[in-house]
C-alpha cells in the first residue's frame, strides 16, 4: 500500500494548483456574486486538457485516469466550488457515460467533442417527482420508425444552458418501472429542446442549474445510450462516477476552508495574541485537518478501485458521504473561526460554507449514501 | 528549426523563509521550480514551434532531481530533453556552467539557442553571453519580444535597457537570453504530463560530451567565494492605514523615539 502519488500525479498537482491559483481563484467571489458562469475559464481548462482528463487520446481525453481527474476536482473546489462541480458533472456525468456504455459512432460524434471541451456536457435524471426516486419518470420516448419522440421536463440540471450535449432519462415502457427507463444522447437546439427557469441558488452560484423542457423533440433512434430500458442501470453506474466528483468537489471545499483559516489565525489578533496562539483555535484546525485527510483518503480510493476495474460504488458511496459531511462541518467551523468576518462576504469562507452544502445533497443525498453502504453491509 | 532551450532547476526562492532565531535560510519544503527568465524562454520558443514548426529540445546541467523541471517542459510542449548530470560538473561557477553546455550544444542541432537572462538563485547573467562566445555564436541578451522573419533566416528582437530599447535584425543561427516579462508562459497539458513520462530524459554525463576537463565542476571554476552571509532578518513592520498628514506625524514620533532625528 502506497499512500503517495507517482511521478505523473505529482506533476499533475503542481499544474492544478498553479491553474487553480493563477486563473480560477481571482473569479470565485465575483462568480459567486454575480451568479456568473465561468464561461472563459472552461475554455481555458479546455485549452489545457481538462475537459476530458479519463478518455483516451484517440477520443480528444487527455489519456489519464479517474485519479488524475478527481485531483483536479479537488484543486479547483479548493477555491471555487462553482468551477469543480461543472467539471465534475461534465466529466462523470455525461463524457464517462458515452465513453462506458455509447457505440463506436457515438464516441465518435459525442465524445471527442466533450472530452477536447470544444462542447459541454450536462446530464438530467431528476425532475419534479422524481428525485431520489429515480424510478418515477414523467419524461417519455415514444419510438417512432427511425427516431424517439420526447416529451416531458427535468429539473435542477448542472451545466443546462451552457452544456452542447445532454444525457437525458425517459421511460420508453412506463409498464415496465425501472425496466422501463431509457438513455438519450440530447444536442442544444434540437428542435422542441428549450431550457426553462434558472434557480436561485444558496451555493455553487455561478453554475448553471436549470429546468430542461422537452415538448415532441425529436431524437434518432442512434441517439439511444445503451439499449431501450437499460436507463436505469446507465443512471445509477454513472451516479457511481459522479459521486467521487463530488466527494473530490467537498473535500476541496474543506481544505480551501482550511487554508483559509490557517492564514486568517495567523494574522488575526485578540486579547493581544494571535487566533493561532490559543489552544481552542489550534485543537480545531487540528479536527477538521484530521477529518479532512480522512475524507481524502476515502476519495482517492473510489478513485483508484475504478481506475483498477474493482467495484467501486460502495467505495463512492462512502467516500461522498464521508467527504461532504466533512466538507460542510468542516466550513462551518472556519466560519466559526473567522468569528464575525466571516459571515461577511469580506472572506471567502461563508461562500465555502454555502457552496458544501450541495454536496450533501446531488448526485445522492446523504441518505442515500447510507443506503447504499448499509445494503451492501447487510445482504 | 531547431531550438535549444537552456534552463535552471532553481528553488523558489519567493518561498525561501529566514529562521527568524537562527538567521539562517529555511529550505526544507521549498519547492524547486523552472527558472522564471528560462521559462519565458521556453514559452517564446514553443510560440515559434506553433507558429513557424520547430524541434524545440531542452537541456539542463543539474542534479538528478533537475529531471523533474525537464519534465514540465516537456508537458509544456517541448519534443525532447537531455539532463547533463556528473558529479564532475558539480561545483560549478557560470565559466564552467557555460563551457559545460557549449559542450553539449555542439552535439546538437541548434539554429536558435534560448537561454533566460539570468537564474534567481544567482543573478550573475553571464551564462548564456559566455555560451555564445564558447559557440562563436552572435548573441542579444536581455530580448522582451521576439518575431521569427518570414523567409525564417533570422529573428527580430527588442532588447530592453533601463531607459529604452533596441529593436535589432539577428541572423540565425544565434542565442538570445529572455526576459521573464516577455510572455506569460503557458501551463503544461494534462495530456502533456502523461506524454512527458512516456519519453526519455536522456541523460548525459562527462563521457557524453566533448570538454577539457579543466573548464568544468569546481576545479573548471576560476570563481572563489570569498565570505557568504545571510542578511539579517527584519522584523515585519508595521501598517498604518492613515492620512499623508497623519502619516508624517507618525514617522518623525517613530525617528524620534529612535534618536534618528
Amino acid at each position: 500500500m502506497d499512500f503517495s502519488f507517482d511521478r505523473e500525479h505529482q506533476l499533475l498537482s503542481q499544474l492544478y494548483r498553479d491553474f487553480a491559483e493563477n486563473e480560477v481563484k481571482p473569479l470565485a467571489k465575483d462568480v459567486d456574486e454575480t451568479e456568473s458562469f465561468p464561461v472563459e475559464t472552461v475554455r481555458k481548462m479546455a485549452r489545457f486538457g481538462m475537459m476530458g482528463i479519463p478518455f483516451p487520446k484517440e477520443y480528444g481525453g487527455a489519456g489519464g485516469d479517474n485519479l488524475a481527474y478527481i485531483m483536479a476536482v479537488e484543486a479547483l473546489s479548493k477555491v471555487c466550488g462553482t468551477t469543480g462541480v461543472i467539471l465534475s458533472a461534465h466529466t462523470s456525468l455525461c463524457a464517462a457515460p458515452i465513453w462506458e456504455f455509447g457505440t463506436e459512432e457515438q464516441k465518435r460524434n459525442y465524445l471527442r467533442g466533450l472530452a477536447s471541451g470544444e462542447k459541454l456536457g450536462a446530464f438530467g435524471l431528476t425532475e419534479p417527482n422524481a428525485g431520489t426516486d429515480a424510478a418515477g419518470q414523467q419524461t417519455t420516448a415514444e419510438l417512432k420508425g427511425d427516431h424517439y419522440l420526447l416529451n416531458g421536463s427535468k429539473l435542477f440540471i448542472t451545466n443546462a444552458g451552457y452544456a452542447d450535449v445532454y444525457i437525458v432519462f425517459a421511460m420508453t415502457d412506463r409498464g415496465k418501472g425501472t425496466k422501463g427507463i431509457s438513455a438519450f444522447i440530447l444536442e442544444k437546439g434540437m428542435a422542441g429542446f428549450s431550457i426553462g427557469k434558472k434557480e436561485a441558488k444558496m451555493g455553487i452560484r455561478g453554475s448553471s442549474t436549470c429546468e430542461l423542457i422537452f415538448e415532441n423533440v425529436k431524437v434518432p433512434a442512434a441517439n439511444l445510450l445503451g439499449k431501450e430500458g437499460g436507463g436505469f442501470g446507465i443512471a445509477m453506474k454513472t451516479l457511481d462516477g459522479g459521486r467521487i466528483g463530488i466527494a473530490a468537489q467537498a473535500l476541496g471545499l474543506a481544505q480551501g476552508a482550511i487554508d483559509e483559516t490557517v492564514a486568517y489565525v495567523k494574522e488575526r489578533k485578540q486579547f493581544g495574541k494571535a487566533l493561532a496562539q490559543f489552544q481552542n483555535t489550534q485543537f480545531q484546525l487540528a479536527d477538521m485537518q484530521a477529518r479532512t485527510d480522512a475524507a481524502r483518503l476515502l476519495v482517492y480510493r473510489a478513485a483508484c478501485s475504478k481506475d483498477a476495474k474493482l467495484p467501486y460504488s460502495v467505495e463512492a458511496a462512502t467516500a461522498k458521504l464521508f467527504a461532504s459531511e466533512t466538507a460542510m462541518e468542516v466550513t462551518t467551523k472556519a466560519v466559526q473561526l473567522h468569528g464575525g468576518y466571516g459571515y461577511t462576504r469580506e472572506y471567502p469562507v461563508e461562500r465555502m460554507m454555502r457552496d458544501a452544502k450541495i454536496t450533501e445533497i446531488y448526485e445522492g443525498t446523504s441518505e442515500v449514501q447510507r443506503m447504499v453502504i448499509s445494503a451492501a453491509m447487510l445482504k | 528549426m531547431n531550438i535549444v532551450v537552456c534552463m535552471k532547476q532553481v528553488p523558489d526562492t519567493t518561498e525561501v523563509r529566514i529562521d527568524p532565531i537562527t538567521g539562517t535560510l529555511v529550505r526544507e519544503g521549498i519547492p524547486s521550480i523552472i527558472n522564471p527568465d528560462d521559462k519565458s524562454g521556453l514559452e517564446a520558443a514553443l510560440e515559434l514551434k506553433d507558429e513557424a514548426g520547430a524541434k524545440v529540445t531542452v537541456l539542463s546541467m543539474g542534479p538528478p532531481q533537475a529531471e523533474l523541471a525537464l519534465r514540465e517542459a516537456l508537458a509544456m510542449g517541448a519534443d525532447e530533453a537531455i539532463l547533463l548530470s556528473d558529479r564532475a560538473f558539480g561545483g560549478a561557477d557560470t565559466w564552467a556552467t557555460s563551457s559545460t553546455l557549449a559542450a553539449a550544444l555542439r552535439k546538437l542541432p541548434h539554429d536558435l539557442v534560448v537561454c533566460g537572462r539570468q537564474a534567481i538563485d544567482g543573478d550573475t547573467a553571464q551564462v548564456g553571453p559566455q555560451i555564445a562566445e564558447h559557440l562563436g555564436l552572435p548573441h542579444v541578451s536581455y530580448v522582451s519580444e521576439l518575431r521569427l522573419e518570414p523567409e525564417g533566416k533570422s529573428v527580430v528582437v527588442r532588447r530592453v535597457f533601463e531607459d529604452g530599447y533596441h529593436m535589432i535584425r539577428v541572423k540565425l543561427p544565434c542565442l538570445l537570453t529572455c526576459l521573464k516579462d516577455m510572455n506569460k508562459p503557458r501551463y503544461m497539458s494534462v495530456g502533456g504530463v502523461f506524454d512527458s513520462y512516456a519519453k526519455e530524459v536522456k541523460v548525459w554525463s562527462l563521457a557524453d560530451i566533448d570538454v577539457d576537463p579543466a573548464n568544468i565542476g569546481l576545479k573548471g571554476s576560476p570563481t572563489r567565494v570569498k565570505q557568504s552571509f545571510t542578511k539579517g532578518a527584519k522584523s515585519a513592520g508595521k501598517v498604518y492605514e492613515v492620512d499623508p498628514k497623519e502619516g508624517a506625524k507618525i514617522i518623525v514620533e517613530r525617528l524620534k523615539e529612535k534618536f534618528i532625528i
